[in-house]
């Protein structure tokens, strides 16, 4: 049943949300333990909310719009006395004295928070194998890795543990999970969702957005979370565009341009099966009246060169804080500067380790300009190779991933083999702009495909639209 | 093709982000390291001359608070999420040197 | 202009540039609501901005640019757009283990103060940052190099700063001085800060160099850290250059370093070399927009500027027909309004600025331009003396009234010539030693001796009499 159904069912007492929740719950505790979608299960809390949205229905109230839809969050962003991970041992039992905005807006909505799902360690990763507290499995075949950063919220939507779920996209953290696992899986524009809670790991990339199995519930929850938030200097301020009534409009008359580079031979990697599901997308858009061509974005290639210097530089920086002094691990060492050391050693995993030595060393004196300012000019390319191409059309087109799922362990010892894992989603964080994955039938492999959708800043109704054309025609998905 | 990063300046990359490295970890992180920055090298091949750096994607300016009092922490919730802590305080071990 | 400013060491040169941090006077702090406060229990002007916690993001009061741009302002600086960066350093008392500070483009750019003898210092720039926490060190004797440990309040973390850096323009410890007073007279004046450094809210760092007078190239400097007091910043100095003085006479060099001010025994010490300099990787903030202050907006700022202390000095100068520094005393004092008018209405400039200078250090009470005007009438129409005049004085500033009428209650007549004779006469032939002494000692106890006649004449007048003609009359009878 689809988070719209549900919310409607509770909103008119046709179901309780505690019948809700204890479906999901036990959908949960059937899979959870091969799966580990979840870093915590909240099972105690979420009865609490879910029964507080039962009584205010009753009491002729009406609790919002996802009244009793139990939803996951990913665990990097905070939850006010419930702890916040991040998946990393260096925060292992910090409790934050303060909600995240989406959090808020999540309980304002009405929506029960069942848990806080599992992720790459701060963020950093596209197979979730980097979690401090073991892997995440793909659910429609858990020999695989279900994408990440945010594969525990892509697993869950997917496992049928929630309906909705939130992640965060650094450079592709939302859509490559939610291709790899059959989901939709949403990166608005930058600014649109607030990112006042969400722990941050690359600030001038993150955002928050949603996965759900519909694109329509991917718009209801994105409809719930966006819009202007004081507390983050870089939130839009503007009232967001409305996206559940332009769902069915279509795609007529609409130019949309495959990007060349992230779809055919420019690149080396992208899969004849990827390749072929993004042909077939293509003709539906087209067949629904789309105009639809390859077009160049030459810049897009060197957007992952770009990124592995500018995210990581930011990282450096935002992970200073991790120093054993105000919260989460210490381990003790007989001066401050040697604790500080002791306790961030003991306390990052690895590819933590490897970004922030990366960032440290782009920022670092005499390298300044040859890594992180460089790479700020690449983005300035990006952005304006984006904007022609939008002059001609208004939406892109892509593959999210270059493959489907891969094996769990298969890119672990090779980093760089792992990021380009990222290739053709990270240009979108570069310029700032929406995009999303749709499922698109599966691969040779049988497990899904996604395809992405790009648009540029503000884009997302007619990014939602072609989103609901391709969802329409996709043939049918992976079996789980 | 010359050295991208050497083994010394992982050593002093990993001392600026107070980390510690054992000999095998920085003979790893050295050529992984190399291996990603060979990667940005594809950069190199750009015409970046005209161009101006972009730090952010969005083009907001002048984002302000009004200069009043909000809520503030309380202070016991704070100091219990402390790995130590004496007289109210935050406790560290002695700090060493004097900061910038 | 005045001449050359006195040497420390004779034959060589003190060149200094001044660094001063003063907390601007807001309500709150730079990024977030709590309290800009200054004291209070520790730990309790904080909320999760000001501690750091992960998640969180600043959001720039206003009222701290506003500050900004008038204290840019009031030092003729360009104020320009400008871009927050993280100044990036581990250190226990900063909250995220970066700095929010402006680095390429602060938000005050090239302008210049003038001291009271009119000369200019150059001001290189003036920018905002965040204050960092307080550590204490406890136990081990107190010494931070010692066993014991550090306890951290973050009261203080994230308060407003202006960062004011002079040009090497200064010359000497009084120079420094006068630069000091000044700055913190314009500070207080516009109401950017209190300008308090017994309370840490102004701070001085002080670069120091020597050079043989007459080179024109500067010699290599010294920064020297924790002066708190105008007292400490000129023996700081004067160590320091007397330190480089030596070394370098003694053939050695001049190592660019860092060093830390230790009052209790009065000298430096090295903290760190110039190669020892922390690598700060400044980025851009990506977490703040720029800052882009309209003409508009700069223009409402610098109308409603109050007249600045080198203004009102030019002005009062002017008025009194004397140089710039002549009214310096009673501009720093605020008294120059008061000096205006009573000028305005006729007074003798120059007795209005005596009586302001010497007479009126603890205020003016009920003291009025008018009634100031006609006491000094009195007393420049040879109807009062200096000394009644002083009394008279006193009287309208507790009490207030028409100085007339109070001289002729206090019984204050002016004494003929001849009754004054009488008096001096009958008091040498009463004290024939000190007479003798007077008419036969040096230059020291001639002037002991007549302070000790005038006093005794005053005693006998009650303070009728004039201490000028008093003199005079001494002198003639010890010349006779």
């Amino acid at each position: 049943m689809s988070a719209r159904h549900l919310a409607e069912a509770v909103r008119s007492g046709a179901r309780s949300a505690r019948s809700v929740l204890d479906e999901h719950l036990d959908a949960i505790a059937a899979r959870e333990p091969e799966i580990h979608a979840f870093n915590v299960v909240l099972a105690d809390e979420a009865r609490v909310a879910a029964d507080e949205v039962d009584r205010r229905v009753a009491a002729g109230e009406d609790p919002g719009p996802l009244a009793g839809v139990p939803v996951a969050v990913k665990d990097n962003m905070c939850t006010r006395g419930i702890p916040t991970t991040c998946s990393s041992r260096i925060l292992e039992g910090w409790i934050p004295p303060y909600d995240a905005t989406v959090v808020e807006r999540l309980a304002a909505a009405g929506a029960v928070m069942v848990g806080k799902t599992n992720l790459d360690e701060f963020a950093m990763g596209s197979s979730t194998e980097n979690s401090a507290f073991g892997a995440t499995r793909n659910p429609l075949d858990t020999t695989k890795v279900p994408g990440g950063s945010s594969g525990g919220s892509a697993a869950a939507v997917a496992a049928g543990f929630v309906p909705l779920s939130l992640g965060s996209d650094t450079g592709g953290s939302i859509r490559q999970p939610a291709a790899l696992c059959g989901v939709v899986g949403v990166k608005p524009t930058y600014g649109a969702v607030s990112r006042y809670g969400l722990v941050a790991f690359a600030s001038s990339l993150d955002q928050i957005g949603p996965f759900a199995r519909t694109v329509s519930d991917a718009a209801l929850l994105l409809e719930v979370v966006n819009g202007h938030d004081p507390l983050d200097s870089t939130s839009i301020p503007e009232t967001p565009a409305d996206l559940t009534s332009v769902l069915d409009r279509g795609v007529e008359g609409m130019r949309i341009g495959i990007i060349e580079e992230l779809s055919g031979d420019v690149l080396e990697g992208i899969a004849g099966d990827v390749r072929a599901r993004l042909g077939e997308a293509a003709a539906a858009l087209e067949a629904a009246g789309a105009t639809v061509e390859t077009t160049s974005v030459p810049s897009t290639v060197y957007g992952l060169s770009a990124y592995y210097v500018i995210a990581p530089a930011e990282a450096s920086s935002n992970l200073a804080r991790y120093d054993g002094v105000r919260f989460g691990l210490r381990v003790d060492a007989p001066t401050s500067g040697d604790m500080h050391t002791a306790t961030r050693t003991v306390g990052f995993g690895d590819e933590v380790k490897r970004r922030i030595m990366l960032g440290t060393y782009a920022l670092s004196a005499g390298y300044y300009d040859a890594y992180y300012g460089k790479s700020q000019k690449v983005r300035t390319l990006i952005v304006d190779d984006f904007a022609r191409a939008y002059g001609r059309y208004d939406l892109l087109l892509s593959p999210t991933s270059p493959t489907t799922a891969f094996d769990l362990g298969e890119k672990t010892a090779d980093p760089m083999t792992m990021y380009l894992t990222d290739v053709c989603t990270i240009p979108s964080n570069l310029a700032g702009h929406p995009s999303m994955s749709v499922p698109f039938g599966v691969g040779d492999d049988g497990m899904p495909v996604g395809v992405q959708v790009l648009a540029p800043a503000m884009g997302e109704p007619a990014m939602f639209r072609a989103a609901a054309v391709l969802e329409a025609a996709a043939p049918p998905g992976a079996a789980s | 093709m010359t050295e991208r990063i050497t083994r010394q300046d992982v050593a002093h990359v990993a001392d600026l982000a107070q980390l510690s490295l054992t000999d095998d970890e920085l003979d790893a992180f050295t050529i992984q390291l190399a291996d990603i920055l060979d990667h940005a090298a594809d950069l190199d091949a750009l015409d970046l001359a005209d161009l101006q750096p972009t730090a952010h994607p969005l083009p907001l300016v002048n984002v302000f608070r009004a200069d009043v009092v909000g809520p503030t922490s309380d202070r016991d919730e704070v100091l219990a999420a402390a790995p130590a802590v004496e007289d109210a305080q935050f406790k560290v071990p002695p700090v060493l040197g004097e900061g910038p | 202009m005045s001449g050359t400013a006195p040497e420390i060491v004779p034959g060589w040169e003190t060149v200094i540039g001044l660094e001063v941090h003063a907390e601007l006077a807001t309500v709150t702090k730079m990024f977030s609501g709590a309290p800009n406060r200054f004291g209070g229990e520790p730990n309790t002007n904080i909320d999760p901005v000001s501690l750091g916690l992960p998640g969180t993001l600043p959001v720039l009061n206003g009222r701290a640019v506003e500050l900004a741009i008038r204290v840019g302002l009031a030092l003729n600086c360009t104020v320009q757009r400008s871009v927050f960066a993280r100044k990036n350093y581990f250190y226990p008392d900063m909250p995220k283990d970066f700095q929010i500070s402006q680095f390429d483009l602060p938000i005050n750019g090239e302008g210049w103060l003038e001291l009271a003898d009119g000369r200019r210092i150059g001001i290189e720039r003036a920018h905002l940052e965040e204050d960092t926490g307080k550590s204490t060190h406890v136990g081990g004797g107190g010494r931070i190099h010692e066993a014991g440990h550090s306890l951290v309040d973050y009261n203080r973390a994230g308060v407003p700063l202006i960062e004011i850096v002079g040009r090497p323009d200064l010359r000497g410890a009084e120079d420094a001085r006068a630069y000091v007073s000044e700055l913190r007279s314009i500070l207080v004046a516009i109401g950017a800060s209190d300008g308090k450094m017994e309370e840490g809210s102004m701070r001085v760092d002080c670069n120091v160099s020597v050079r043989p007078v007459g080179q024109e190239e500067l010699g290599t400097r010294c920064e020297v850290k924790n002066i708190n007091s105008l007292r400490s910043l000129g023996r700081a100095i004067e160590y320091e250059a007397r330190r480089q003085v030596d070394l370098l006479t003694a053939g050695e060099r001049i190592e660019q370093q860092t060093r830390h001010w230790n009052e209790d025994e009065g000298r430096t010490h090295k903290l760190r070399s110039k190669e020892e300099a922390f690598d700060y990787r400044y980025f851009p903030e990506p977490d703040l927009m720029p800052v882009e202050p309209s003409e508009e907006w700069i223009a409402e700022i610098r109308a409603d500027l109050p007249p600045l202390p080198r203004e009102r000095r030019h002005r009062l100068a002017e008025a009194a027909g004397m140089e710039t520094s002549a009214a310096a005393l009673t501009v720093d004092r605020g008294l120059d309004d008061l000096a205006m008018a009573t000028i305005d209405l006729g007074a003798d400039a120059g007795r209005v600025l005596v009586h302001l200078e010497n007479n009126l250090a603890d205020g003016v009470g009920l003291l009025t331009a008018g009634s100031f005007t006609d006491l000094i009438a009195l007393e420049t129409g040879g109807d009062l003396t200096a000394t009644q005049a002083k009394t008279v004085l006193a009287s309208l500033v507790a009490e207030g009234g028409d100085p007339a009428a109070i001289a002729s209650a206090k019984g204050f007549e002016s004494m003929d010539s001849g009754e004054l004779e009488a008096i001096v006469d009958r008091l040498i032939s009463e004290h024939p030693d000190d007479w003798a002494a007077l008419t036969a000692g040096d230059d020291k106890e001639r002037k002991k001796k007549s302070g000790f006649f005038v006093g005794e004449v005053m005693k006998a007048t009650r303070g009728r009499a004039d201490g000028r003609a008093v003199n005079e009359l001494l002198a003639r009878r010890s010349a006779g």
